[in-house]
């Protein structure tokens, strides 16, 4: 059979379907490959290198002609150029379709025979990965956003100290830890910035701190991961509480990445108007879910919003920004799902509807709408742990520091105090006074202690509260024969406590070396 | 006499802030060694100042000499001591300032030219009655404790049957003791009162510690530095002596500190430990236990070496056992030479691990490991993921998985070391026995654990052979 890949029609669209390494493998599947002429251009494939590879270049209006199979990238569109209308008998489109958002589009193609296969309906099960250009596209758009952010933000990320002073690091805010999520964190991090994130979903928490950045979370138990590997909608009080993180987050941070998507839905509104409003001059919000309303409320699609100095970057075109990668990508995940189509490497396509990644690809078979395809679970749901919100808390609290005292102690004890104080003597008042303070005096040192230096504490300990000596000596100028050798015998057990326990403390100390 | 009582009492207070600082100075290794000087210096201090002071008038000589021989003991045993041998000095050491205590007691509760009337003779009363009390219990208990750590005594508790009965019953007549002691005036009378009471605290402080396991000694040697710190501040209530009472409060809360370190790195109540008994209801667990075990993998000498030399990330785990057959200096060489082929390799240490609150890392310190490449239980127990080989060293209890994994274990919820979470574990050990809780380690039967079976330090120079032939 034949394969077509046609040139990407609308005028920001940099990327191509297929790469010219890519042909190769095609044609060992056992087609032929032909190309639309300068398809590739932008993306730095030129007609010659396709030509190498074995493809044919071809004009337009041949490939639409001729070609059994159409590979492209974008959904075939109305204007400039009528690729509705020229898709006809029995040929098969694969390209990101949208079935969903386009239900209109869908109606119209369900005639003569089509086969539509939509990249963006791949089930997100482990099998299908390869697959995945969402993931792929997502991964680039992630990492493209840091960039255009960093393009925009009028400061480096990394902190330094010169001599022109003291440069701090800036700090970013992640929204959704998914592909997008994480590729920005990774290329965040890498530049240098101070990341935090934030997702619906606890099981991502270890993902995001193996990237070396802060997990933020919210007090309220709701796990977000719904069966198909995607975030769900979460409650109206999970959403209050994050809106209010989001909200002191914006104080603090210098640039806020959204990457929140529900699929066929319009994205959540997460960064408000009055939010925007509190960030600091020379901010930058870039936001990922732009072609579906925004997650911020300013959002334009496709433009950079100036909102009292906070730069609001609503680019739907990321993935397009890096042709040469995202195309190689694409064009790798269309491979697979061709290679599945061929199981026996002949040239012809076998839409099989039995194999849960090809049904669910499949939206229009044979003239007819097959959307939505049956539900599919994901393969590996990650177990769910029972995080409570305490358990994070207690981990951050050092089992060092000192223990908290309860209320009813406190009150117990001041009712012993005055208890005391209304009997005793002021003399006695007076020492205890002091007795207290060194308590409290030794409770903060002690705690301060290295934990490896305890034996050398003990013996010193020991040796310093050999300070009972003082009492024998005192005692030692009595008239009484009997006091004389009680006070001697102390002072000689007191003695070789002082000198011994200093002495084997210093010995103890020199030995720890570096 | 030579100064004035105010003079003495300045020079006390800048005792007092030495001693603070020589805590302090313990809080790093950098200025550890400071802070030892600034304590010989506070000490120095207060007893110069006291020998110049207006109390002593007489008898010189004889303090002079008495300072001598024990200085010239103190010196011999600080010197001479092994460091295996540090919690048994340690616990020797408590029970002097213990008997210094009730003797200082004793002393002045003979002292007939203290005039005090009402109130204030009833509060003297009681604290010379405190302050023997204290220092009998330190004294014997801390003895005890030297028998069980020398290992003169069993190390096994004791348990008297209805033991808990017996202490109350202790505990309730030395209060009525106490109140007879503190209203009675004939000096005689008061004297046999005294006298009961220092006979029931010595014998209630060898009870207490004789009840006590030797899972637990770590806790009892912090309790026990705990009390002499109390028995010196009583000691100074009684005196009137705020330099006493101050160090006698900073060792006080120093020792309990530790005792709750201790408790916490046991998931013990403190309570549950000076109740006694830990380490022996156990063995019925024990037996039923290993029927359901499947076989451990054992491998040699050479076997650990060859794996040492392929990992990048080694972590060792001393406990007491390696101390035992003194395999720490062998340990060193080894550790030597592999960063010296660019493994990395640490220590974790389990606040238990030895016999006393950081005993494990003087042991080390003493085989010249550097301290830099010791770590604490809390600071490393994430990391084990990237360990290639944990080496278990005559440890058992601290590297317990059924501490996490298994909610009916005596020793559930005590905080271990994780190092079946590394690639490999390798036991080395003389034999399958329990440890000191006298419970069964499902590690040993893992799949990737390998036991290595005989003496730690032959094992340790057979490994040092084979790494250097290679």
């Amino acid at each position: 059979m034949l394969i077509g890949v046609v040139k990407e029609i609308q005028s920001n669209e940099n990327r191509v379907a297929i790469t010219p390494n890519i042909v190769e493998k095609l044609i060992k599947l056992g087609y032929s490959v032909q190309i639309e002429s300068n398809a590739g251009v932008k993306s730095n494939f030129t007609n010659q290198m396709y030509e190498d590879s074995g493809a044919k270049i071809v004009s337009s209006s041949d490939l639409w002609e001729s070609s059994n199979i159409i590979l492209k990238i974008n959904s075939p569109e109305i204007t400039p150029n009528n690729e509705i209308e020229l898709l006809k008998d029995k040929q098969t489109l694969i390209s990101f379709f949208g079935p969903a958002q386009n239900p209109k589009k869908l109606q119209s193609l369900a005639r003569d025979n089509l086969n539509i296969l939509s990249m963006d309906s791949v089930p997100r099960i482990s099998r299908a990965q390869k697959m995945d250009a969402l993931s792929s596209m997502a991964n680039i758009a992630g990492s493209r956003a840091v960039i255009e952010a960093s393009y925009t933000f009028g400061r480096f990320f990394g902190g330094q100290i010169t001599a022109a002073g003291k440069i701090p690091p800036a700090k970013i805010l992640i929204i959704g830890a998914g592909v997008a999520g994480l590729s920005a964190i990774g290329t965040a991090t890498s530049l240098g910035a101070i990341v935090r994130a934030f997702d619906t979903r606890p099981e991502v928490k270890e993902q995001v701190e193996s990237l070396n950045a802060e997990f933020l979370t919210v007090d309220i138990k709701e796990d977000g991961a719904a069966t198909d590997g995607y975030a769900k909608e979460m409650s109206k009080e999970f959403i209050k509480a994050e809106l209010a993180l989001f909200k002191n987050q914006c104080k603090e941070v210098d640039i806020i990445i959204t990457t929140a998507l529900i699929p066929g839905k319009q994205a959540p509104k997460l960064i408000t108007e009055d939010m925007v409003e509190i960030m600091k001059p020379g901010s930058v919000i870039v936001d990922l879910a732009s072609s579906q309303g925004g997650n911020c409320a300013y959002t334009q699609k496709d433009k950079i919003i100036n909102h009292n100095g906070v730069n609001i970057i609503g680019f739907s075109d990321l993935p397009s920004r890096l042709p040469s990668q995202s195309s190689q990508l694409y064009a790798t995940n269309l491979y697979h799902v061709i290679s599945d189509l061929t199981p026996d490497k002949d040239g012809n396509i076998n839409i099989n509807m039995d194999d849960e990644v090809i049904r669910g690809m499949t939206v229009i078979k044979d003239g007819k709408i097959t959307y939505p395809p049956p539900p599919v679970s994901i393969s590996a749901t990650p177990t769910k742990k029972n995080i409570k919100p305490n358990t994070i808390i207690n981990e951050k609290v050092a089992t060092k520091s000192p223990p908290k005292f309860p209320i009813i102690g406190f009150l117990i004890t001041m009712f012993l105090l005055t208890a005391l104080g209304s009997v005793a003597p002021s003399s006695f008042m007076n020492h205890f006074t002091v007795f207290v303070l060194s308590c409290f005096i030794g409770y903060m040192v002690v705690w301060n202690v290295t934990a490896s230096l305890h034996t050398p504490l003990m013996s010193v300990t020991n040796a310093v509260s050999s300070i009972i000596i003082i009492g024998a000596l005192t005692q030692i100028s009595s008239n009484d024969m009997l006091s004389i050798i009680l006070a001697s015998i102390a002072i000689l057990i007191a003695s070789i406590n002082i000198f011994g326990g200093f002495a084997v403390t210093k010995r103890m100390l020199e030995m720890f070396r570096k | 006499m030579f100064i004035e009582v105010e003079l003495v009492r300045a020079l006390y207070i800048g005792a007092t802030v030495l001693f603070i600082l020589t805590l302090g100075g313990l809080s790093h290794q950098e200025s550890s060694r400071k802070g030892n000087m600034y304590g010989m210096l506070g000490m120095a201090i207060a007893i110069i100042a006291t020998l110049l002071g207006p109390y002593v008038t007489t008898n010189y000589l004889l303090i002079i000499s008495l300072m001598f021989i024990g200085g010239s003991i103190g010196f011999y045993l600080a010197k001479n001591i092994q460091m295996t041998q540090m919690p048994e000095l340690v616990a020797i050491l408590h029970s002097l300032v213990g008997l210094a205590a009730v003797l200082v007691g004793y002393v002045n509760f003979f002292d007939e030219t203290i005039q005090l009337q009402g109130v204030e003779k009833t509060i003297h009363n009681i604290e010379i009655y405190i302050g023997i009390f204290i220092g009998a219990i330190t004294f014997s208990g801390s003895l005890i404790a030297f028998g069980k750590l020398s290992g003169t005594m069993s190390g096994n508790p004791l348990l008297l049957p209805a033991r808990h009965w017996l202490n109350l019953t202790v505990v309730v007549l030395i209060f009525i003791l106490g109140y007879f002691f503190s209203i009675y005036s004939i000096m005689d009378d008061k004297l046999i009162l005294l006298a009961s009471m220092t006979f029931l605290a010595l014998i209630f402080g060898i009870h207490l510690v004789m009840a006590i396991g030797g899972a637990d000694m770590p806790v009892v040697v912090s309790m026990l530095n705990s009390y002499s710190g109390w028995a010196a501040s009583a000691t100074g209530f009684m005196l009137s002596n705020d330099l006493l009472i101050v160090v006698g409060a900073l060792v006080g809360s120093s020792g309990a500190i530790l005792s709750y370190i201790m408790c916490k790195a046991m998931n013990r109540s403190f309570i549950s430990v000076i109740a006694g008994g830990f380490g022996t209801e156990t063995t019925t667990v024990t037996t039923n236990t290993v029927s359901n075990q499947s076989e451990v993998t054992s491998i040699t000498a050479e076997d650990l070496s060859n794996l040492l030399l392929s990992s990048k990330k080694v972590m060792i785990i001393p406990g007491y056992g390696m101390a035992v057959s003194q395999a720490q200096h062998v340990v060193n060489d080894i550790v030597k030479f592999l960063k010296d082929k660019n493994i990395n390799v640490t220590f974790a240490i389990h606040p238990v691990a030895g016999r006393m609150p950081g005993h494990m890392n003087v042991l080390l310190a003493e085989a010249r490991v550097p301290y830099d490449i010791v770590f604490e239980m809390d600071e490393i127990n994430d990391d084990f993921n990237n360990v290639d080989v944990s080496i278990i060293i005559g440890a058992n209890d601290i590297v317990n998985p059924s501490a996490q994994e298994d909610p009916n274990s005596p020793i559930a919820g005590m905080p271990v070391l994780e190092c079946w979470k590394g690639k490999t574990s390798v036991v080395l050990k003389r034999s399958m026995s329990t440890g000191y809780a006298g419970v069964q380690n499902p590690l040993f039967f893992k799949d990737n654990t390998n036991m290595l079976f005989g003496d730690a330090k032959k094992t340790m120079d057979e490994v040092l052979d084979n790494l250097q032939s290679i």
